[in-house]
């Protein structure tokens, strides 16, 4: 166990960004999200929850994959775009977010290996935060994540002025190595009272015994054309707050850009809410917001723990509880099933 | 609140409306959720409060294409937003029986969190028809309060008035909300140098998603479909690698609700990352109002609007460049 | 730099294309061309099985899934037999030989050609343009004619000019021992003197044996009812295989969006059997 204090977190960062890249909560017109550290940067470390998840790190929501060129004899050329080749150090990412990426990780790295999110992994050293202070909207304990020990290269509690630091792989190591002269050793007894507040912390909240038993592996048709649905999604405004602040939501488009020089292959964040997402030159499997919305739940609580041992596309960050317009979420489907199977 | 249920089993009760559009209960104290009410028995779940802040109007689009008439509950500012899709015959004045409820400013949460307040476990005092003063606040990290006024949309800040421009009944009192100028944040953007109106707009935009919630929660976008929508443009939806695709997003959508925005302040509620951007639209409503004479969108469902209507005073566009 | 591996991969990333030259183009029926699709160097672009399909895209315009309609038996090059329909293959039908394009894949899972299907008596069902995956299928067996029992093709289509492959379907197949053709249009036209009506309508008046594996491809409505006919016939669900298609984008079962219930149209699919359509959710 190292720490530092929590007025040499400046210099701690700028250890960091000297070796290597570093993503870490920042706050621009008044907003907080992950954004790459510069000297001026309004680092936000206090704030529980970014706007957007630390996915973007991993998976932009944009990203160009190759560039395409014709030339005078309508030649093709293709000219993939380079992969991360630098080390680089996310800090600050929640235990929601960290289990986010074990998600992630399901969908991209399971053959054939996404070559473009997985060397963002192999280079990618994540440095955690326990939250000391959990909202009402969490409940990440749901999907077995322990807020006041997530599972990273190296997590950090915050007690009083003091941050602590330990490192858990052989990445966090190599990186608390690098920054030895500014972390000095500490004894466990401070973060073992904060883990043990943290956790008493969650037993309070609202969601944090939410029952999925209505759900998971192999419901699909307990669950699919249950009346439900058309009750559920009728607030619902199509847009796609919801998926694109959700830390594990990883559909995608591949579109083209043409520059005027050759054509920029490139992928972006998709929402199954958006009512071109299934659309094909002869018709769409999905016309209706309902069959939409659902879509939406029933991958994260049926068909991804079907193809995923159980794993649910959910890690209770409780983003979409605080951000969806028209105050819809998915703890409001799981109560409705599991009240409805009930009435 | 009671009264508010008590029309509305009446009206469903003597075949007047075939549903209710009004709000049900959220997960917390501060989210409630627009919702039909079909039955007697449903309504029972029906609420209403301070933090009912959302415009009801949109809704109304899809409620005009059902059987029989909707009974919704709206507030003076949605009663423009409405009336303006009266005007463009988005919903059908014949679907809707509308009861203007009086209003005395609307809540949000967000105001409350970005005081600091985490952790909420319940509220007092947003209570209709009457708030209290202050908010009292019980969180996981001890007692907090905020006073009524510092939680209030911004909207509410600059209210238009509480007079309901169209209504089939109203219920309530209403309340002066006002301490603001309407367009004091208008005309400090105006005032600032090129450069810093740049450097604003950039950090403001740059947040943007393209997650489409300004416009899908939009009275004035109500275009079937819309042409951001559309495969055939390069500019289809959704993000792109280079950025500035979500700043032409935003002007062009300002531009096609010029002269028909009621500033209404839904765009800059429902931002997930906290983009003011009534500030465009409201940006046109004062430069419509500086050279046509005041014109509030909504108001009167016959009036001319000035964007679409000719006069030989019009402004030359040699006018409005000359002035940048 | 680093000294990581993980370059290594790099343009083996399913998502970067291979340019494709076409070789080739037949124009089969008024709305129908057949590409031949080659490497630049020559020589085929990549190995596949039948039933499998690739990501086509015409830089700038679109890319879309294609079933691959030439047998992995053709050692020389890939086909795709395809309509003309939408914004991207308006542009594919304008190419002309030696025109480039990009491909990727081969996608998804295929025909069980070297298991189940093998010993068994085949019936192909196909109506217009989904000939083209189960042609891929047909010219395999033939191709392994040993490995296969007797094999009966049942084709329809609007009119004979919307028959897809007829010059193969006369001068090929309807020559190969133990294979028997059927033909049928939707109506009456000057100059056919072969079978008129719907396809699922013949299917039932063949009354075709049940000791048969179907393979059936066609229009939505076409599926449906044949599927019905086949039933009434007293095949099972078990006997019937069919190729579905819906939107897709990555063709691996990462994006999203081809998704029945858990399956993935791009991965898991296209081919379902029937008994497994079953257990599917019908948002299909």
């Amino acid at each position: 166990m190292k720490k530092i204090a929590k007025s040499d977190l400046s210099k701690l960062f700028a250890a960091i960004a000297e070796g290597s890249e570093l993503y870490l909560p920042v706050k621009v017109a008044g907003q907080t999200n992950f954004a790459p550290y510069t000297a001026d940067a309004e680092v936000d470390v206090d704030t529980l929850k970014t706007v957007k998840s630390a996915k973007d790190i991993f998976f932009p929501q944009s990203e160009n994959l190759y560039t395409c060129k014709t030339d005078e004899e309508k030649n093709i050329s293709i000219t993939p775009e380079a992969l991360q080749n630098e080390n680089f150090v996310v800090y600050g990412m929640r235990g929601c977010d960290a289990k986010g990426m074990e998600v992630l990780d399901k969908v991209f790295l399971s053959e054939p290996v996404d070559s473009f999110y997985a060397a963002r992994r192999a280079h990618g050293t994540v440095v955690a935060a326990a939250c000391g202070e959990p909202e009402e909207t969490c409940f990440c304990k749901v999907f077995g994540v322990d807020c006041a020990e997530p599972v990273a290269d190296v997590v950090t509690w915050t007690v009083g002025d003091t941050v602590y630091w330990n490192a858990y792989t052989e990445k966090g190591e190599a990186l608390t190595a690098k920054l030895a002269d500014l972390l000095s050793d500490a004894d466990e007894k401070a973060v073992e009272d904060e883990k043990a507040k943290i956790r008493a912390i969650v037993e309070k909240l609202p969601y944090s015994d939410l029952s999925l038993d209505k759900f998971g592996a192999g419901k699909t048709m307990e669950l699919f054309d249950s009346p439900i649905w058309e009750e559920l999604y009728k607030p619902c405004l199509a847009c796609g707050t919801c998926t694109f602040v959700c830390p594990t939501c990883q559909c995608y488009d591949i579109k083209d850009y043409n520059t005027g020089k050759g054509v920029q292959r490139f992928r972006c964040w998709d929402s199954c809410m958006y009512s071109d997402f299934t659309m094909m030159a002869h018709g769409n499997n999905r016309t209706s917001q309902m069959q939409r919305f659902r879509q939406r739940f029933m991958h994260k609580l049926v068909y991804f723990p079907d193809n995923n041992d159980g794993m649910y596309s959910c890690v209770g960050c409780g983003r979409c509880l605080e951000r969806c317009p028209a105050s819809l979420n998915i703890v409001k489907v799981v109560k409705a099933f599991q009240e409805g199977a009930g009435k | 609140m009671q009264e508010l249920v008590n029309r509305a089993k009446a009206l469903l009760a003597d075949g007047t409306v075939a549903r209710v559009l009004g709000w049900k209960a959220g997960e917390f104290a501060y989210d409630p959720e627009p919702a039909f009410f079909e039955t007697e028995e449903d309504l029972k779940d029906f609420v209403y409060d301070g933090f009912c802040g959302a415009n009801l109007s949109k809704y109304m689009i899809e409620a005009s294409k059902l059987e029989g008439k909707t009974l919704v509950f709206l507030k003076p500012c949605d009663s423009y937003s409405f009336n303006q899709l009266t005007k463009e015959h988005r919903v059908d004045r014949e679907k809707a029986y509308i009861i203007g409820v009086g209003c005395k400013g609307k809540v949000d949460v967000k105001h409350i969190k970005e005081a600091g307040i985490k952790g909420i476990e319940s509220i007092v005092g947003a209570d209709y028809p009457n708030p209290a003063e202050t908010l009292e606040i019980k969180t996981l990290y001890g007692d907090k309060t905020i006073s009524y006024k510092d939680a209030m949309l911004e909207r509410c800040h600059v209210c238009k008035g509480k007079d309901h421009v169209v209504f089939d009944e109203q219920i309530g009192e209403s309340a002066d909300t006002v301490d603001a100028e309407r367009f004091a944040e208008v005309e400090k953007i105006e005032a600032m140098s090129p450069e810093e109106k740049f450097a604003f707009f950039r950090a403001e935009l740059s947040k943007c998603i393209r997650c489409n919630a300004c416009r899908n929660v939009c009275p004035a976008c109500s275009c079937r479909k819309c042409v951001f929508d559309s495969t055939k443009f390069d500019s289809a939806q959704k993000a792109n690698t280079t950025s500035f695709e979500e700043k032409m997003f935003h002007i062009i959508r300002a531009f096609h609700v010029a002269g028909r925005c009621t500033d209404c302040g839904e765009c800059s509620r429902v931002c997930p990352q906290g983009i003011p951007l009534h500030l465009f639209n409201r940006k046109f409503i004062k430069d419509i109002n500086t050279f046509y004479g005041d014109y509030q969108a909504g108001e009167d469902i016959e009036a001319q609007a000035p964007l679409t209507d000719f006069t030989f005073e019009d402004r030359e566009p040699g006018q409005f460049a000359e002035r940048g | 730099m680093c000294d990581c591996n993980c370059h290594e991969k790099y343009y083996e990333d399913t998502l970067i294309p291979k340019v494709g030259v076409i070789t080739a183009i037949t124009q089969e029926t008024p709305d129908v061309k057949t590409f031949c699709v080659n490497a630049p160097e020559g020589g085929k672009l990549f190995e596949h099985m039948p039933g499998q399909c690739a990501m086509l895209c015409a830089p700038g315009i679109s890319e879309a899934m294609f079933s691959i309609t030439s047998s992995p038996t053709n050692k020389e090059y890939q086909e795709f037999s395809i309509k003309k329909c939408g914004q991207l293959t308006d542009y594919l039908h304008s190419l002309k030989v030696g025109d480039q394009i990009t491909v990727r894949g081969p996608y998804g899972n295929n025909f069980p050609v070297d298991t189940e299907l093998k010993g068994k008596n085949l019936l192909f069902i196909a109506g217009g343009i989904g000939l083209a995956p189960l042609r891929s299928v047909i010219n395999y067996v033939i191709d392994n004619r040993s490995d296969y029992g007797t094999v009966d093709i049942l084709y329809g289509s609007r009119s004979a000019d919307d028959l897809v492959k007829l010059k193969e379907i006369e001068e090929v197949w309807k020559n190969v021992e133990g294979v028997n053709v059927h033909l049928t249009i939707d109506r009456e036209q000057e100059g056919w003197d072969g079978h008129v009506g719907f396809v699922p309508a013949y299917l039932k008046e063949l009354n075709f044996s049940t000791d048969k594996t179907a393979l059936l491809c066609g229009p939505p409505i076409m599926i449906k009812f044949c599927l019905e006919a086949l039933l009434e016939l007293g095949f099972s669900k078990e006997q019937v295989y069919t190729t579905f298609e819906l939107r897709m984008k990555c063709g691996v079962g990462k994006c999203g969006r081809c998704n029945i219930g858990s399956k993935y149209v791009c991965k898991d699919g296209p081919v379902f059997r029937f008994d497994e359509i079953d257990e599917l959710p019908s948002e299909y």
